[in-house]
């Protein structure tokens, strides 16, 4: 047992906490108010080596593994949770074609990710398919030596920002077999959507996307044929632990925000942090928070070694949205007032956050997945 | 960051879990039905090392770290809570406060015996009056020569009407507040000390509850645990130890109100499926599992700074909070899935309800850890 960093993971702590609070924190509000997709703050990670943190360098990766890649996410969701979950999205997308794709396919694609050509973009959910994602209708029929693709997709984070997008549908309907294609923006037949108005995350882009008569070469198939539930489900065992620590990372900067607060703002003769009511919202909420981070870095050191790791993502992911959840509410209600008005980032967070719980699987999917394990 | 247990740790574990599981838990109804104290499974574990887990072989004690401590604790606990706690005294609340303040005479003459199983111990700190106040000391001990004279009560003292030794606290400068409190090695035979009823407990029966009342006792100097006016520091530092104890107690019981509502929601059919198959059923054993690893990952924090020796007040109250409102939703929890059978005394799931409240209460309320937590975080 040992609860330490190494010295490479507190370097990449520093070095992210830096560029978050220097570059990303001050423009967080206003890329929230505008719904602004903050392409300075990608071309900024992108710089750093934060957009390909899962790949060697050869694919001009920085390999710093899963454990230094969930302190950067944190660093950067804590001052804007909109650049957050497009470099999550970025990062995880290059890691499927790392580990799935044909050499070929990462040559072409990882060093265009990690040098932030453009982002990355994740195509599972479709308007009938939410948590039963395997229930999805998007068909590629197979023509010669190509896949002709028909269908829609939702809530794709990046979509309209991307350069490459992993898009799953069926190649077999009966019996079902799903696979994936790594799709290029401006193909005949792929259409973006308008992007959606979302409660949070408002700098973050998500578009629905489809396609029609869409045809691509079968070099295009990510994986083998009927491998697409494998590489999502992989792809998004890695992800959960990634959305923990985007929802450790708000939580916190709110905690962080509700304590100063609460230090200063003085009612009834006295600090209110001097009163217990107060104190004992800030006493939980880092108590929630260290355990969430624990569940959290033990997924992430599983994933660094290989070791299974699907159910510990899941306990992260479940536990950490739903505890920063409680954490920034809580934080608003401490800063009363001023926690509802947009002068202070605490309403930001609280609506940022909400979503946690819900994408790359909601709550309820997280239990299931615990509760199979549990070996019921 | 590792999370792997060493192969010390792991052994631990293994023999800890094997003891419990064929040992202990088989008597752990009869137990707390008799509120009877667990005299021969203390000597088992006595021989096992786990008197004195964390205490250095030269002192009797089994030479291990507190990761190793925090595991026996739970698997002990797992089986019996009640048998867990009298464990938890002896080694957080008795043992580490003569071995990090006692004078090598004192710990040859009452650590040694202690760590190793051979005496048991006991700590007097609550008082009638002096509850998560414990700065409010009513006890005296006033100098005499090279004695102390003793008067008061003490009250709640784990393990007294079996104890041998007290870690005992009182105030020698009233005008000081806490900072005029003062802790002694006290042996329970000598004159002037007597115990008072066993309280009659909710839960954790068959270990023992009394209060203690000492009347002109007469302490050697030699017994003081630190100088004078050191006694808060003392309690405070040693209590730091203790809820790691308390907080692996708390996952004990957390984890048997999960097995064993796992077990019988797999087993009992209701609408023609095991009720484990209901969404319902499967929530409560998801939440229950999650929070058991996270309070789990908060008690080995813990334990592992103080093995490291880095100031860990701040992060055992939050192992100590978590575990024990963890254990008490367990046991909520674990009593509704038995539904009916979760009443009544033929299923263990109403004794872990009872056992889990306590963990709540003693080395520190909540309300006590989140002033401590809240406290540091102000602090900054």
């Amino acid at each position: 047992m040992d609860f330490r960093l190494t010295d490479e993971q507190r370097q990449v702590e520093e070095m992210v906490r830096g560029l978050a609070r220097k570059e990303f924190a001050p423009r967080a509000a206003q890329v929230d108010e505008e719904s602004r997709y903050p392409a300075e703050n990608q071309r900024m990670l992108a710089g750093l080596g934060l957009l390909g943190m899962l790949y060697p360098s050869e694919y001009g990766g920085s390999e710093a593994g899963p454990v230094s890649y969930a302190i950067a996410l944190r660093e950067v969701a804590a001052a804007c949770a909109s650049t957050g979950v497009g470099m999550a999205v970025t990062n995880m997308v290059g890691e499927a074609i790392f580990r799935f794709g044909s050499e070929k396919q990462r040559r072409r694609y990882l060093p265009m990710l990690s040098g932030g050509k453009g982002a990355g973009a994740f195509a599972l959910t479709e308007p009938g398919a939410g948590s039963d994602a395997g229930g999805l209708s998007t068909f590629a029929r197979e023509a010669g030596d190509s896949f002709v693709l028909d269908g829609s997709k939702v809530f794709i984070t990046n979509g309209a920002h991307a350069c490459v997008t992993i898009v799953l549908a069926l190649t077999q309907k009966s019996p079902r077999k799903i696979s994936a294609f790594l799709l290029e923006p401006g193909i005949p037949g792929f259409t973006v959507g308008k992007g959606e108005h979302k409660m949070g995350l408002r700098g973050s882009d998500t578009v629905s996307l489809s396609f029609d008569e869409c045809r691509v070469h079968r070099s295009a198939m990510l994986g083998a044929p009927g491998e697409g539930m494998k590489i999502a489900l992989s792809a998004l065992d890695g992800g959960r632990i990634g959305i923990a620590f985007q929802a450790i990372g708000i939580a916190q900067a709110s905690l962080a925000a509700a304590t100063e607060y609460a230090r200063d703002r003085r009612q009834f003769g006295q600090p209110i942090g001097e009163f217990q009511a107060i104190r004992w919202k800030l006493a939980d909420a880092a108590t929630d928070l260290d355990a969430a981070q624990l569940l959290a870095f033990r997924a992430a050191c599983r994933k660094e070694r290989n070791l299974p790791f699907s159910k510990e993502a899941s306990m992260a992911k479940v536990f950490a949205t739903e505890a920063g959840n409680r954490a920034c509410h809580a934080a608003v209600q401490v800063l009363g007032g001023y926690g509802y008005i947009r002068e202070y980032p605490l309403e930001r967070h609280l609506r940022d956050i909400r979503v946690t719980t819900i994408y790359e699987g909601t709550s309820e999917i997280q239990r299931l997945v615990i509760s199979r394990a549990l070996s019921l | 960051m590792v999370f792997d247990l060493t192969d010390e740790q792991r052994m631990i574990q293994e023999t800890a879990r094997n003891f419990a599981q064929k040992e202990v838990l088989p008597k752990a109804a009869e137990l707390d039905e008799n509120s009877r104290f667990p005299e021969e499974l203390i000597r088992q574990m006595a021989e096992l090392g786990f008197m004195g887990i964390a205490v250095p072989e030269e002192y009797g004690g089994a030479g291990m770290d507190n990761i190793c401590y925090a595991i026996a604790m739970e698997e002990i606990s797992r089986a019996c809570a009640s048998t867990g706690v009298i464990m938890s005294v002896n080694n957080s609340l008795a043992c580490d406060p003569i071995l990090k303040f006692g004078s090598e005479e004192v710990r040859r003459e009452y650590l040694v015996p202690m760590a190793s199983g051979k005496k048991l111990g006991c700590f007097g700190l609550t008082e009638p009056g002096a509850g998560s106040d414990a700065g409010s000391q009513k006890t005296t001990a006033v100098r005499d020569g090279d004695f102390y004279v003793v008067n008061g009560t003490k009250n709640f003292i784990t393990n007294a009407p079996q104890a041998d030794t007290c870690v005992l606290f009182t105030m020698t400068d009233k005008s000081k507040a806490h900072k005029g409190i003062t802790a002694f090695v006290v042996d329970m035979k000598w004159k002037g000390v007597s115990l008072g009823k066993h309280e009659k407990k909710m839960g954790i029966k068959a270990s023992a509850t009394s209060s203690i009342t000492f009347e002109d006792v007469r302490v050697p100097a030699k017994n003081r645990l630190g100088n004078e006016g050191d006694g808060f520091k003392v309690a405070m530092n040693t209590l730091d130890g203790g809820r790691i104890g308390i907080a692996a107690q708390a996952l004990g019981i957390a984890r048997a109100s999960l097995e064993d509502a796992l077990t019988y929601a797999k087993d009992r059919k209701q609408f023609g499926q095991p009720i484990s198959d209901f969404q319902a059923i499967q929530w409560m054993l998801a939440d229950m599992a999650t929070e058991i690893d996270a309070a789990r990952l908060l008690t080995w924090r813990a334990a592992w700074m103080k093995d490291n020796k880095m100031r860990h007040s701040k992060e055992s109250a939050m192992a100590k909070l978590y575990a024990s409102e963890t254990a008490m939703r367990a046991a909520v929890k674990g009593v509704q899935i038995h539904g009916g059978y979760g009443y009544i005394k033929e299923y263990p799931a109403e004794r872990h309800f009872r056992d889990a409240k306590i963990t709540e209460i003693y080395e520190g309320t909540s309300e006590i850890q989140r002033l401590i937590i809240s406290s540091a975080l102000l602090k900054g």
